[in-house]
């Protein structure tokens, strides 16, 4: 019996004939019409308004038909969160019934319902879920715990769910230590790096999940492995210990669980590095063994090879030696798709060397007369970067180049011009014999790259090309009609010869050249270049040919190489994922959102580059959400709903101060206290009653003195401006450090026309737990009043408040919300700058700094392009923001300045940071390599150390 | 990190069929896939992940349909796609074919699988034998209890409990295929050997299982005398019934089989091999507008063997006009769909040679195109029953049940061709 027929009837008043179907008594013509909900669901029609009628055939024997309510629900609760009530009865019933299938059913499905209501039912079924005597039920309410994590993490922390979890880890069973192991490491992400350490891998769980390993479905071992994979150690025998478990998995026959294997070795392989000796006989027993499974891995299905080279790729820049004498594998077969042949090509040029070259030339020769365009395009390029790898081998390549010339396929020779000007490039003045030949073809270049591959091949040996002005004259012929990359060219091949070869015939080509370009062109980059030769060429022919014939510096083949701090993170942690394949870190493409904030996605669309900065599993999208709860002005406790997103969007002041007229300051701070991470969906969480009772009642009652900024009125009005609200009440200000912690300088300049009083004053959660010691602001002006005109000082210590922390990374981010009983609530966005954490006590023995470079974690490195008057001068302005400086020293040879310093940071548990500054001479750069505990803290010091060494602070 | 939804879209990218596991990829990022595609495509940087709007889709082709996944985490890209062709493997042992009509009339069962394959965007299970124990395609065979199989999350998942055969037999087929590109010069590029051990068994109870090869490492280590021929096998891969930790230990290979047919091992030797059968063709221009082709065809193997339904084929030009050929042996026929020249041989013993002499016209005036590449190679299809390259042999096969019974192994050899190239001139 075929289910298509349901999808046939479209007639009308049909949602009325369903209505009545659905009520019947008959329990056949029930479940059909249940059916055509389901087809009409299907295909995308509205089905929500039968939503009661299909609900109340939810209580029912037939599994079946119980199995497609279940889907309708988790269709359309979200649109019906209220009726989806009627259904938490069933669910409960349900997660009781003596059939595990029925019970893990009730599990599974109540947690995709998300809607707020169910949740608080769902947590007793799950719990007793949890444990359940059926493995297939406690497996399915593992992943329950992080769907459920997912709408409500306090409900899962505070139902004890994730210790339930961890306990899990222990179960007999296998497939429920994989799930167990899969929702951990979720909520894991979904918390953050620096959240608590959920998986807590002691040697105990670990000796467990390497038992599970042998037993549970592929699934699950890769489950296994992805976490084994992520499990930071630094003892080589336990790297060893997890290695030896791990390489039978390579005999497996998914292609998944062998690449997971592949990655856990091959962190255990940077492990064992640090050990004894090396490790070097371990890591090459290893390697042998490893290598047989990769090229297995070609034999699997397209799409999987595909995953397979784009691992590999990065597999042989990190460790060459372990395929380094199978290029064979990866020739091409004619039928392999483009994709696959594209990437083949990839990794043989990397393993091509002295001992194969003739083999892989051979091939790509053979690549070169095939059909595909794009592929003998890129074979021809593959030649070419072979010979600029390899020294010893360019001639042959070159005389393969030269053969496929012959063959005088349009395409071929253009390309194969453009590699032979970069193997000139990289060996001048050795295979310039060759150019006759090339000059042969020009007649067939019609591509701008080849072209202006071939003009500069002429330019740069004018003066070895007999008829080179001959040869250029005939490009110039058209040159209005080129395109700029050519243009270019032609202009300076043309300056070359006439300094080469300065005839009669190259002077009246020069002068049609330049004027041509200068007059005749909107190019700006053309006219540009044009005028400098003029000039040049017209005050000092000599001082022109030191330009422009100068010696250029050598060529290598570094397209498509990685950074190699992206490649090992790209090896060890993310083999076998997403990021290995695009060869990109996560945090440029991740972008998951919180369930709830998806409706909002409409809003704005998002582009790869604009995620920057973003770490895996943080909900940048946020953004979206509160930029469109902003554009609404529907509730200030959504505006703070920002937590951690960096670039906050600052609401409209005028729709900001209606919304918090009507609310209240009451409601705003209560928003503000509870705004952060924790929650976690976009209905307003504005509890006027809870507010109510915050510590505002305390802190009205508090009288604290007025205190001065401490600084001359002349200075206030130099303060940044933070707020500007011209007719309003604009607010400057800097964050500084003074007397051991961070204070805020503020000055507050009333332009409306009445006096503003009432002033109060609240930070959101931030990466350092900063916030207000009072926040009542003492104003110093009498009775706390600003008359209008005026400008009011105000300081404003601010402490540490744990509670207010945000999970990593660390974001500078400081939101700030300013109370007025006159204009309503200000906000304002401003960056927590270095020198105001850094702690006056944070100094260290320069012997405990050495010992600590050594055990912490890998520097992070960066070039700031400061220009810093000397080392001395930076040595000062270090000091002065408790940068202390620990080591002074020359580096031999360079002459460069090499400065040791640390400075330590309790707020936001960022702890310890050691940096080393190089100063670059001449060029005016500093490269400043930090170290410390936590891997997110570089960013803060590359981000606050311009202000500190230009003396801002 | 986990996927978002899957989705089953038509050829033109149209979803037929779709589940969401997460809530947080909507259905329109489906209706922009087709676009994505045909826009990579034209830029010549087609793949089966690509990035869209903080979307990854990974997907396959299968038949008339896309199977597209999609996610915004940094998911497991190599598990996500397996997955994706297990489920057209449970797909296919439910519905025989997988295209749009039976997606459509088996909707409800491919929800319901859909449902019981992944749970949050984790895949869960995908043996399709145990599936059918408690997903029925009939809905009226449903008992009012069914429950789980224990299989499910059990250690041995592939098995269900309680099975009964009145003969107890387990058939094994070796069977060896050869991969080898020759260049036009007839050099051996590339030669690999591509063993499969298919195994059909057909056992009552929960039987231990234990196979013996001539593995040249394990007779090493036992410390045995080359007295018979060992074989070293490269690279193993074990169907997930045989325990790896064991075999990584002592080299034995010890399982409890799934009931029915399965791939038991595949290993894969790359030693040079001889061309099992040579094909040679050179091609002469008496003229512009003919072109001859003189093939030789050598067998290189014992003469005691054979080789069954060998078929080569030859590439002709796209614009070749009326060819005539006249062969030694067997018949050729030509095939313009494939642009080739078939030459069947019905049974090709070792040590022979035949031959081919082909004729053919080219039109007068010469197309002026840009795919003027080179000709594909020629490829070559045969069967060689009782032998196998490498020299495997099964040594014994140990059945052993706790209710005593005896099983008879049955065990066969073949040699087939696999990706069998030889370059043309």
């Amino acid at each position: 019996m075929s289910d298509g027929k349901y999808f046939s009837t479209t007639k009308r008043g049909e949602i009325h004939e369903l209505k009545e179907e659905l009520r019947s008594l008959d329990r056949p013509k029930k479940k059909d019409a249940v059916k055509k909900v389901i087809a009409a669901m299907t295909v995308g029609k509205d089905v929500s308004m039968l939503f009661p009628d299909v609900v109340n055939c939810m209580q029912t024997d037939d599994l079946e038909l119980k199995k497609l309510v279940y889907l309708y629900l988790i269709n359309y609760a979200k649109t019906q969160p209220d009726l989806a009530i009627m259904a938490v009865n069933t669910f409960v019933k349900d997660s009781q019934d003596p059939n595990p299938l029925i019970r893990a059913l009730a599990v599974r499905t109540m947690g995709c319902i998300r809607v707020d209501k169910i949740t608080e039912y769902l947590c007793d079924p799950l719990q007793r879920c949890l444990k359940d005597d059926d493995p297939y039920v406690r497996k399915t309410a593992a992943i329950c715990v992080a769907k459920l994590y997912d709408i409500n993490p306090e409900l899962v922390e505070d139902r004890g769910f994730l210790d339930m979890l961890r306990e899990m880890l222990s179960d007999a069973n296998p497939m429920v230590v994989a799930n167990a192991l899969a929702a951990l490491q979720e909520i894991q992400e979904l918390a953050g790096s620096g959240g608590k350490d959920l998986l807590q891998m002691t040697s105990q769980t670990l000796n467990k999940l390497l038992a599970a390993l042998n037993e549970c479905t592929e699934w699950g071992q890769v489950f296994i492995l992805d976490s084994l994979a992520a499990y930071d150690t630094r003892d080589p025998r336990d790297a060893e210990k997890i290695a030896e478990r791990v390489l039978p998995r390579l005999q497996h026959v998914n292609s998944a669980v062998v690449l997971s294997a592949v990655k856990v070795i091959l962190r255990c392989m940077d492990v064992v590095a640090l050990g004894p000796g090396g490790g070097e006989e371990t890591i090459k027993g290893w390697s042998k063994k490893m290598a047989p499974p990769l090229v297995t891995l070609l034999a699997s299905e397209p799409e999987v090879q595909y995953v397979a080279l784009r691992n590999i790729n990065l597999i042989v820049q990190r460790r060459p030696a372990i395929l380094a004498n199978e290029v064979k594998v990866f020739f091409c077969k004619y039928n392999d798709p483009l994709y696959v042949k594209m990437e083949k090509l990839e990794i043989m040029i990397r393993l091509a060397s002295d001992k194969n070259i003739d083999q892989v030339l051979l091939e790509l020769k053979e690549y070169a007369q095939e059909v595909d365009v794009d592929f003998v395009r890129k074979s021809v390029r593959a030649i070419g970067r072979c010979a600029v790898a390899l020294e010893k081998a360019t001639e042959r390549c070159i005389n393969v180049l030269l053969e496929l010339i012959q063959t005088k396929v349009s395409y071929v020779v253009q390309e194969a011009i453009i590699v032979i000007k970069d193997i000139f490039r990289r060996y001048p003045n050795q295979y310039e014999s060759i150019i006759a030949t090339l000059c042969d073809n020009l007649d067939s270049l019609d591509e701008p790259e080849a072209k202006s591959s071939m003009i500069w091949i002429i330019g740069e040996y004018a003066e070895r090309i007999d008829n080179a002005d001959e040869l250029l004259e005939a490009f110039l012929e058209t040159f209005p009609e080129e395109t700029a990359m050519v243009q270019l060219q032609l202009l300076t091949a043309t300056v070359k010869l006439f300094l080469k070869k300065p005839t009669e015939s190259a002077q009246k080509m020069i002068s049609a050249v330049l004027s041509c370009a200068t007059n005749e062109t909107d190019n700006p980059d053309l006219r540009d270049r044009a005028y400098i030769y003029w000039r040049l060429l017209s005050t000092d022919p000599e001082a022109a040919k030191d330009v422009v014939l100068a010696e250029k510096p050598v060529i290598a083949d570094d397209s498509s190489t990685l950074d190699p701090s992206l490649l090992e993170q790209l090896v060890s942690r993310y083999l076998a994922t997403v990021a290995a394949v695009y060869h990109r870190p996560p945090e440029t493409f991740v972008s998951r959102q919180r369930m709830a904030v998806t409706r909002a996605e409409e809003l704005g669309s998002r582009k790869f580059e604009e995620d920057d900065g973003a770490t895996p599993g943080t909900m940048v999208s946020d953004n979206n959400a509160a930029a469109a709860a902003g554009a609404a002005a529907a509730a200030v406790g959504d505006l703070l709903d920002l937590s951690d997103a960096s670039p906050v969007p600052v609401p409209p002041a005028a729709a900001v101060g209606a919304a918090a007229a009507t609310r209240g300051l009451d409601d705003l701070l209560g928003g503000l206290d509870l705004g952060g991470p924790t929650i976690r969906s976009s209905i307003p969480h504005i509890h006027p009653a809870a507010a109510a009772a915050d510590p505002f009642a305390a802190l009205a009652n508090s009288s604290p003195a007025p205190i001065s900024l401490g600084i001359s009125p002349a200075a206030l009005s130099q303060l940044p401006v933070l707020l500007a609200n011209p007719g309003g009440v604009s607010v400057q200000g800097r964050l500084v450090r003074q007397g051991g912690q961070a204070v805020y300088q503020l000055a507050l300049r009333n332009d409306t026309l009445a006096p503003v009083d009432g002033l109060m004053i609240q930070t959101n959660r931030n990466s350092f737990g900063l916030s207000p010691a009072s926040q009542v602001l003492a104003v110093s002006a009498p009775g706390g009043v600003i008359p209008p005109g005026g400008l009011a000082p105000v300081r404003v210590p601010l402490l540490v408040d744990p509670s207010k922390v945000t999970p990593p990374p660390l974001n500078t981010g400081l939101q700030v919300a300013l109370r007025t009983n006159q204009v309503g609530v200000l906000y304002f966005n401003d960056t927590v700058p270095l020198s105001a954490l850094t702690e006056e006590t944070g100094t260290m023995e320069a012997a405990d700094f050495l010992a600590a470079w050594k055990t912490l974690p890998p520097e992070a490195s960066t070039r700031l392009p400061l220009a810093v008057p000397s080392a001395e001068v930076a040595k000062q302005r270090l000091a002065a923001a408790n940068l202390f400086v620990l080591a002074h020293r020359q580096v031999p040879a360079t002459s460069q300045d090499a400065i040791y310093a640390t400075c330590r940071i309790t707020a936001g548990g960022v702890g310890q940071v050691l940096l080393e500054l190089k100063f670059v001479a001449g060029a005016g750069g500093v490269d400043v390599s930090v170290k410390a505990e936590r891997q997110d803290v570089a960013q803060l010091v590359f981000d606050g150390l311009p202000a500190v060494l230009l003396g801002a602070a | 990190m986990a996927i978002s939804a899957i989705f089953f879209l038509d050829i033109k990218g149209r979803i037929i069929i779709f589940r969401d596991y997460r809530g947080d990829v909507s259905p329109k990022y489906a209706e922009k896939f087709m676009s994505k595609i045909n826009e990579m495509e034209e830029a010549g940087k087609l793949s089966p992940v690509i990035y869209d709007d903080g979307v990854t889709y990974l997907y396959l082709q299968v038949s008339n349909l896309y199977l597209l996944a999609v996610t915004r985490t940094n998911v497991n890209a190599c598990s996500t796609l397996v997955f994706l062709h297990r489920v057209v493997d449970v797909f296919r042992h439910y519905f025989q074919e997988l295209e749009e009509e039976s997606l459509r009339d088996n909707f409800v069962i491919v929800y319901e699988l859909l449902d019981e394959v992944m749970d949050f965007g984790y895949p869960q299970f995908t043996e399709a034998k145990i599936l059918a124990e408690y997903i029925k395609t009939d809905a009226y065979k449903m008992e009012a209890t069914v429950k789980p199989p224990m299989a499910v999350t059990n250690a041995v998942s592939w098995r269900m409990e309680g099975i009964r055969h009145k003969k107890n037999e387990v058939f094994l087929d070796v069977v060896e295929s050869v991969n080898l590109l020759v260049s036009s010069t007839g050099q051996v590029v590339l030669s690999e050997v591509v063993g499969v051990l298919k195994m059909r068994a057909y056992l009552s109870g929960m039987p231990e299982c234990k196979l013996g090869l001539n593995d040249k490492v394990l007779f090493e280590s036992q410390g045995r005398t080359s007295k018979q021929k060992a074989v070293e096998l490269e690279d193993i891969k074990f169907h997930q019934c045989v325990r790896l930790a064991r075999f990584e230990n002592d080299r034995t290979i010890s399982f409890i089989p799934p009931d029915g047919a399965f791939d038991l091992m595949t290993y894969r030797i790359s030693q040079n091999i001889k061309p099992l059968i040579m094909v040679e063709c050179s091609v002469e221009k008496p003229s512009r507008s003919r072109t001859e082709y003189l093939v030789k065809a050598r067998s290189q193997f014992k003469e005691r063997s054979q080789a069954n339904t060998v078929e080569i084929m030859l590439p002709l030009p796209a614009d070749a006009i009326s060819p005539t050929m006249k062969c030694t042996q067997g018949s050729a026929a030509y095939v313009p769909e494939k642009s080739a020249l078939v030459w069947t041989i019905k049974s090709f013993p070792g040590g022979k040679e035949y031959s081919l002499r082909c004729h053919f016209g080219l039109p007068s005036v010469e197309a002026e195109d840009e795919g003027k590449g080179k000709m594909p190679p020629i490829k070559v299809k045969f069967e060689i029953p009782f032998f196998t390259v490498s020299g495997v042999q099964v040594r014994y096969l140990k059945v052993i049940e706790k209710s005593g019974y005896q099983a008879l192994p049955w065990v066969r050899y073949i040699t087939t061709s696999g990706n069998y190239e030889i370059r043309m001139v």
